[in-house]
């Protein structure tokens, strides 16, 4: 039962003596440089999110300090209110489209980029330079192609397709869509820069093995490329639907939040309400919401796809 | 697919020749270039734009101020602590990882009413320091977790020999860590200041109307102004894209590499 006390002795002397050089320098790495960031993160990203938490069960008005408490009288006038619940619908409605579309689109184009050797620089640096400009003024440029007289329209009357012609940003059922061209537009080609890399992690030594093997091209994607792809979906499905959810940007410079307040989102309402009319409580109660669903999402995401990984690999 | 890349493009091609038209033949032919390019566009859209408050020439050295201000600012905070974690592995650096990682997640949508009214005490509104200050707190945990993922993967070898000269630790950091760090520097630059540069949403709200607007605001608010001219709209657009447009015109591998190599790291 008594250990022998020179196996505990050499024990512990391996264990101190061998690694303590590489340890004794590890150990020296002070603290004290994590202080800035660690600082930021906690006074400048957690304490104003928990601050404004606490807002979304007031009635505060911007007026005074003290702030009454309402419960969830913010969230029911949510759900009430015919400009907010619609902002609450469009944004899932453009969410949602925006990572279908952008993620299939810019698979596609990496899967066929991935092969075309000579052009392949140029097209991806066309591609992306969508996503590089900035959202108010892609968000000008469509507007422009949208208007009446504009280039869409004036494209559709040239191939005989006058039918089709519509007062885009001024018609209430299609402006919304509008606003997701834009957004597909510019995440389209961050969707392809993504799913390159995702591809050029692949070695050929795998495809060429089931070639080998006499699969199908469809056989080899599905069971090779897309398995192997799992980490890049991860990553940008959550990218867009972040992007989705937090549409500001490209709503004001399309369409306003209009017509009649058609193509508002939850992050032009939380700007709307707590910066324009001065509603601090119920334009934190919306923040919340917005927070609450893409924190949701994006936790759901990661760790549904983990899982579907580990599956697959 | 060059067709379909061409057609991806022609947004920025009407960008360009609807900004060198006639105002009479603004809704003519979009397609065609102007056979008259009307480059005095950009003059009067320069002109009517500076001199005024927020006009485009403040704009452009407020977004190049915060800009480079606050990326600088990030690269320093965000390499130092992800030096920490990386380094220091056990349950505490592990809890703090996640705790960034949960700060990208979070939207700062939900705090920014409350750094309103924080900033709005302590006479940060309308400030360059304020937005550097806002946007280190917006954008450090992205940093802490792109450069933790490098440093991870980076071999000790080089700083322990260091560290065996005599070497302290800002020195080995600064001289042998950092330089190492190139690589996710840039992608951290480049992601940092694409964000930066672009914002709109934290811009409006922080500097509207300050006279310290940076480009997008101050394209917004002509932009309110002068709807109907598209050949004037387009022209500033074009002025305050144009540092950027070249920027990717230089950078674009990089830019591209670096976003891939920031995704995968």
């Amino acid at each position: 039962m008594i250990a022998d006390p020179r196996d505990r002795q050499s024990a512990v002397s391996d264990s101190a003596a061998s690694p303590s050089r590489r340890s004794q320098s590890l150990r020296k790495v002070p603290w004290i440089l994590a202080v800035p960031a660690v600082f930021a993160l906690l006074v400048l990203r957690f304490l104003p999110a928990v601050i404004g938490a606490t807002y979304a069960f007031t009635s505060w008005n911007g007026v005074g300090v003290a702030a009454d408490w309402s419960g969830l009288e913010n969230f029911r006038a949510i759900f009430d209110e015919p400009i907010t619940s619609k902002a609450l619908f469009n944004t899932f409605r453009l969410a949602g489209l925006l990572v279908i579309i952008a993620n299939v689109g810019g698979l596609l184009l990496a899967l066929s980029l991935h092969k075309a050797l000579k052009t392949r620089n140029l097209l991806r640096a066309l591609f992306f330079l969508p996503f590089a400009l900035s959202h108010l003024a892609s968000g000008y440029i469509w507007q422009y192609v949208f208007q009446y007289d504009g280039p869409l329209n004036r494209g559709l009357r040239s191939l005989g397709l006058e039918s089709w012609q519509r007062t885009w940003v001024a018609d209430p059922q299609f402006a919304i869509y509008t606003v997701l061209a834009v957004l597909v537009w510019q995440y389209t080609g961050l969707a392809m820069i993504i799913y390159l890399a995702g591809l050029e992690g692949i070695p050929d030594e795998l495809h060429d093995a089931v070639a080998v093997d006499g699969a199908s091209a469809w056989l080899k994607f599905s069971r090779v490329t897309l398995p192997l792809l799992a980490p890049a979906i991860t990553i940008c499905a959550t990218l867009t639907l972040i992007f989705g959810f937090g549409a500001f940007d490209q709503v004001v410079a399309v369409t306003g939040g209009g017509p009649v307040n058609s193509t508002e989102t939850l992050a032009t309402q939380v700007w709307r309400n707590t910066f324009i009319f001065g509603r601090y409580g119920y334009g934190s109660a919306l923040a919340l919401i917005l927070a609450g669903v893409v924190a949701t999402f994006a936790i759901a995401q990661v760790g549904l796809l983990r899982y579907r990984e580990k599956q697959l690999l | 697919m060059l067709v379909l890349a061409v057609v991806f493009c022609l947004p920025l091609f009407i960008l360009f020749s609807v900004a060198l038209k006639a105002p009479e033949d603004l809704f003519t032919d979009a397609l065609a270039f102007p056979t008259d390019p009307h480059f005095d566009n950009f003059s009067t859209a320069w002109e009517s734009n500076t001199g005024r408050a927020g006009g485009l020439r403040t704009a452009l050295v407020s977004s190049l101020i915060i800009t480079g201000c606050a990326v600088t600012a990030l690269i320093v905070i965000g390499s130092l602590c992800a030096y920490v974690i990386a380094r220091r592995p056990g349950k505490l650096t592990n809890t703090l990882y996640v705790l960034f990682v949960l700060g990208i997640i979070v939207p700062f949508q939900l705090g920014i009413l409350p750094l309103f009214v924080m900033f709005r005490k302590l006479g940060l509104i309308g400030t360059y320091l304020g937005m550097v200050v806002l946007w280190v707190g917006i954008l450090t945990p992205l940093t802490v977790f792109l450069y933790t993922g490098f440093v991870r993967a980076l071999p000790r070898d080089y700083e322990e020999a260091a560290r065996m000269d005599g070497a302290s630790t800002w020195r080995t950091f600064s001289r042998v860590v950092f330089p190492l760090l190139r690589p996710i520097t840039g992608t951290v630059a480049i992601l940092t200041g694409l964000f930066i540069w672009n914002d709109f949403f934290v811009s409006l709200i922080f500097l509207g109307g300050s006279g310290r607007e940076t480009l997008p605001v101050a394209v917004y608010s002509f932009v309110g102004e002068y709807l109907t001219q598209w050949n004037l709209v387009f022209a500033t657009v074009i002025i305050a894209l144009l540092p950027l447009l070249l920027f990717f015109l230089i950078a674009q591998k990089q830019m591209i590499r670096g976003f891939s190599g920031g995704i995968r790291g």
